[in-house]
């Protein structure tokens, strides 16, 4: 059976891909420039990307404004330290020591979250990131408040490829391209559909057979596992760890690029978190004080939008179909 | 003949108002037995807590010869059942198929599954359009329920507790809001699907629950005012007193 | 070993209290807007602010104290107008959105206009100095002036609500939102009061705490957290919740901190103990918070509803 809906979903997918593709031409372009920055700049957007994506999933898909999602970056950030410190370089182990973690973090802190909605959803789970977050300020072997720097960047197959900046930027983008590739399957799969039921009416989920919050709790889960690896992949980048990552504020940062960018669509997180960095890199370079000129824009954007973002995004939806 | 569902001496209050006061009935397996009553009587309260969306203070419900008084609402309809709702609970950003579509996953197969596309999954489909079909909306199989017409919500909403295969059927005022067209509709609909599911229909529309109930209830105040057949109904003085005369007046 | 947990126990307490003042107009905020205000801490360190630039202007505490309570009803009575109340029907995440950038922009705004560097108030002449409190003990007057004030300002608020029209607005409107506009009160008007009230409470309590910690730019951010905690405890709504959970938070962080590798220490060897307790004591306020709520998911004196 073919229906509209169906060519809106990879009309969808489209746009993310071709969004990634023209990632992949950042460092010949760079190169060609003869500014190598921007190739690093690019890899941060594609690590936020996939920090965004990950939240995109609870809050476009299951409508839960989780406050406390860069634990999950910190999380991930600080399995590379850990690892590192004990000697293990490996990409691949490190990315699967963040996501454990995260795992059982977002299991934890999930099954007790779920339990409230609305403000109070959002009030938790920002004590929580913030509880993460003092965690690591209070570990003086990694630092404590000031963090630790990384010796190198992580091993792939024993080899020390990511030291080079145009390596480390595709295999940043690499993992964004699977990053979508997974939700975008999750997002058609059966559970994908049962998650999107719960948000738009939890009563009726009950009354057709389905336990809401054990679906809402696995999109966590897996939310806060993908998001760990954003965290990996970040404190590679910076060659350098810190509780700063897990800071409440940058949690709201990934609720801005999400919503910047628009909820839901997998394709909007990418566009919001690019974007959003690129008006951080460009504020920065203007003043010391650009979060003055950011959070004016944001206030705006928010104020001034006729129904409000979300209300905009939601008269969008039917139309394109899902 | 046996109670397919049966409720004893069932008591819910909010504070010191007794909405369900030691109501007592039983459902017979094949009939359609309607509730009906006066404004406030309690009449969604009662299929809250048959469906298991609100927990009784006091009393028990047995369903197929089970207690179901601790079940919770998923429990419930794994056993056969199921309900539909008065003010429409539909996902409006789904289309009628996704909607049945949900449904039926929800009782056959784990929806704890990450990567097969669900809109391919021809099982779901077919089964999800026969119950359109049943309902006469299988022309609307693509469109969102947000879109929709009331009646055709109406409709959708009987795809969709169909979808859950019930034993039986709450129905709460399926009729609401409708127009006389669109209720002509429905009640054809409901009077196909008598005999073959076990119904209990609240419903505020006279004409319709005289022209379909197999037996009817009184609900007034929270209790059985009386029960039986629709024309003992009508002739029992007491309800005339306590709640047709109202209507009449 | 007694005296040590008395001291650390009015330190708690002491705290407690301050905490109280910021979260009692913020939940009155959530509970009867259903509002979700991420800059409200910031109002807090605006106090601070305020406080150290008018005590350092007039010389003088107490004139600084005043104009700087002014200046923050005033700047809630401003924000209120110019932004929140265009927020009020919005889904939480344009209020999140919103308050957030309002955040960035105020505490960016202090830094511009105060500089990033830590700044000082003088504390008044009449509450230096400390008096005996148990044997050699002896604790500072200010702090228990702090105590005391917020205290008054505790009973205060306590009247107001009990005993006044407007408190019975409050009362209602925080377990009944539809039943306020049903009394046909100007919504607008007493939602600004209760926003300026909030914002007025939140800048004393900074002020109050400007002559005992430094006031710096991060410190807004630090006890917006802690409120949060409060009022999650306390349950959404509730004046008399925020009281209860303030103190509970004050006392159980504070104490936590020094007795908890005490303690730790008659379990386990005193290193490890020393490193455990290092780690637990920041986290020791979540636990609890997330203890109560798998207890009680809408707090301790929350409604039962949603």
């Amino acid at each position: 059976m073919s229906r509209p809906a169906q060519r809106g979903m990879s009309g969808r997918a489209k746009a993310a891909l071709a969004l990634i593709a023209l990632m992949a031409l950042v460092p010949p372009l760079a190169a060609l420039a003869g500014d190598p920055f921007l190739t690093v700049v690019a890899s941060r957007m594609a690590v936020f990307a996939i920090a965004a994506l990950s939240l995109d999933l609870i809050l476009g898909f299951g409508a839960l404004v989780s406050f406390g999602h860069a634990a999950y970056l910190g999380l991930g950030a600080y399995a590379v330290a850990v690892c590192a410190r004990h000697g293990i370089t490996d990409l691949f182990v490190q990315i699967a020591a963040g996501a454990a973690a995260s795992a059982l973090f977002a299991l934890v802190s999930g099954a007790i979250s779920l339990r409230t909605r609305g403000i109070y959803f959002i009030m938790i789970t920002l004590a929580f990131g913030q509880m993460a977050y003092f965690f690591f300020v209070s570990l003086s072997a990694y630092g404590g408040d000031d963090g630790t720097t990384l010796a190198a960047r992580s091993t792939v197959f024993g080899r020390p490829l990511l030291e080079n900046d145009t390596v480390f930027f595709y295999v940043v983008l690499a993992c964004l391209a699977t990053a979508f590739g997974l939700l975008h399957r999750l997002a058609g799969s059966r559970f994908g559909r049962a998650l999107a039921g719960t948000r738009e009416s939890e009563l009726r989920m009950q009354a057709i057979g389905f336990r809401p919050f054990r679906y809402r709790l696995a999109a966590y889960v897996i939310s806060g596992m993908i998001c760990s690896v954003a965290g990996v992949l970040l404190a590679n980048q910076t060659e350098y760890v810190s509780p700063a990552y897990m800071a409440w504020t940058r949690s709201g940062e990934l609720i801005v690029m999400l919503l910047l960018g628009g909820i839901g669509t997998l394709a909007g997180a990418m566009a919001g978190a690019l974007a959003t960095v690129a008006l951080e890199e460009l504020l920065a370079g203007w003043s010391e004080h650009w979060r003055l000129g950011f959070g004016l824009i944001l206030l705006g954007v928010v104020l001034w939008s006729p129904a409000g973002l979300t209300g905009l995004i939601r008269r969008l939806l039917p139309e394109e179909g899902r | 003949m046996t109670a397919l569902l049966e409720a004893r001496g069932l008591c819910k209050a909010y504070g010191a108002l007794s909405v369900t006061d030691d109501l007592s009935m039983q459902v017979a397996a094949g009939e359609l037995h309607a509730v009906i009553g006066p404004n406030g009587a309690g009449k969604t309260t009662l299929i809250a807590q048959l469906s298991g969306q609100l927990a009784p203070d006091r009393g028990s419900i047995r369903f197929g010869g089970r207690d179901v008084t601790r079940l919770d609402m998923p429990a419930r309809l794994r056993l056969g059942l199921a309900r539909s709702f008065q003010i429409t609970t539909l996902m409006p950003a789904m289309t009628a198929l996704e909607n049945v579509a949900l449904a039926v996953q929800g009782r056959s197969g784990s929806s704890f599954r990450f990567w097969r596309p669900v809109a391919a999954e021809r099982a779901l489909n077919e089964a999800a359009m026969a119950c359109l079909e049943e309902v006469g909306m299988a022309g609307r199989a693509g469109r969102p329920a947000g879109a929709m017409s009331h009646g055709e919500k109406r409709q959708l909403e009987l795809a969709v507790a169909l979808a859950c295969e019930p034993r039986l059927l709450l129905l709460d005022e399926p009729l609401a809001g409708t127009g006389p067209q669109e209720a002509e509709v429905l009640v054809a609909l409901l009077a196909r699907l008598k005999g073959r599911i076990t119904m209990l229909l609240i419903e505020h529309d006279m004409e319709a629950v005289f022209a379909l109930a197999d037996r009817v209830s009184v609900l007034v105040y929270g209790r059985i005012l009386a029960s039986g057949a629709p024309e003992a109904i009508r002739q029992d003085p007491k309800v005339r007193a306590a709640y047709l005369g109202e209507e009449a007046g | 070993m007694a005296n040590l947990f008395l001291l650390q126990l009015l330190n708690g307490a002491q705290f407690g209290i301050l905490l109280f003042l910021v979260a009692a107009g913020l939940t009155l905020v959530f509970g009867i807007m259903d509002f979700i205000n991420l800059a409200h801490g910031v109002l807090y360190m605006l106090g601070a602010y305020l406080m150290a630039m008018f005590a350092l202007s007039t010389g003088s505490f107490w004139l600084g104290l005043a104009l700087a309570l002014g200046a923050t009803l005033v700047v809630g009575l401003v924000l209120e107008w110019l932004v929140f109340r265009r927020l009020y029907d919005r889904p939480h995440l344009d209020q999140v959105l919103a308050t957030f950038a309002l955040m960035m922009i105020l505490s960016e705004g202090v830094k511009i206009l105060w500089g990033s560097a830590p700044l000082n108030v003088a504390m008044p002449e009449l509450l230096s100095g400390s008096v005996p409190l148990a044997g050699p003990l002896r604790y500072p007057v200010y702090r228990i002036a702090i105590i005391v004030a917020g205290l008054a300002t505790a009973l205060g608020l306590w009247a107001m609500i009990t005993r006044t029209r407007v408190g019975m607005l409050l009362r209602a409107g925080a377990s009944n939102r539809p039943m306020v506009a049903a009394l046909g009160t100007d919504i607008s008007k007493f939602f600004m009061l209760v926003f300026a009230l909030g914002a007025m409470l939140a800048g004393f309590a900074g002020a109050l705490v400007s002559p005992v910690l430094s006031v710096d730019p991060g410190m807004g951010d630090q006890i917006l957290i802690l409120t949060f905690v409060v009022i999650v405890i306390g349950g959404v709504g509730s004046v008399k919740g925020a009281f209860a959970g303030a103190l509970l938070v004050g006392i159980t962080d504070t104490v936590g901190r020094i007795f908890g590798p005490i303690w730790l220490k008659m379990v386990m060897d005193p290193a490890a103990a020393a490193q455990a307790g290092r780690v637990l004591a920041p986290m020791l306020i979540y636990l609890l918070m997330a203890a109560i709520l798998s207890w009680r998911p809408n707090g301790l004196f929350g409604r039962s509803t949603r």
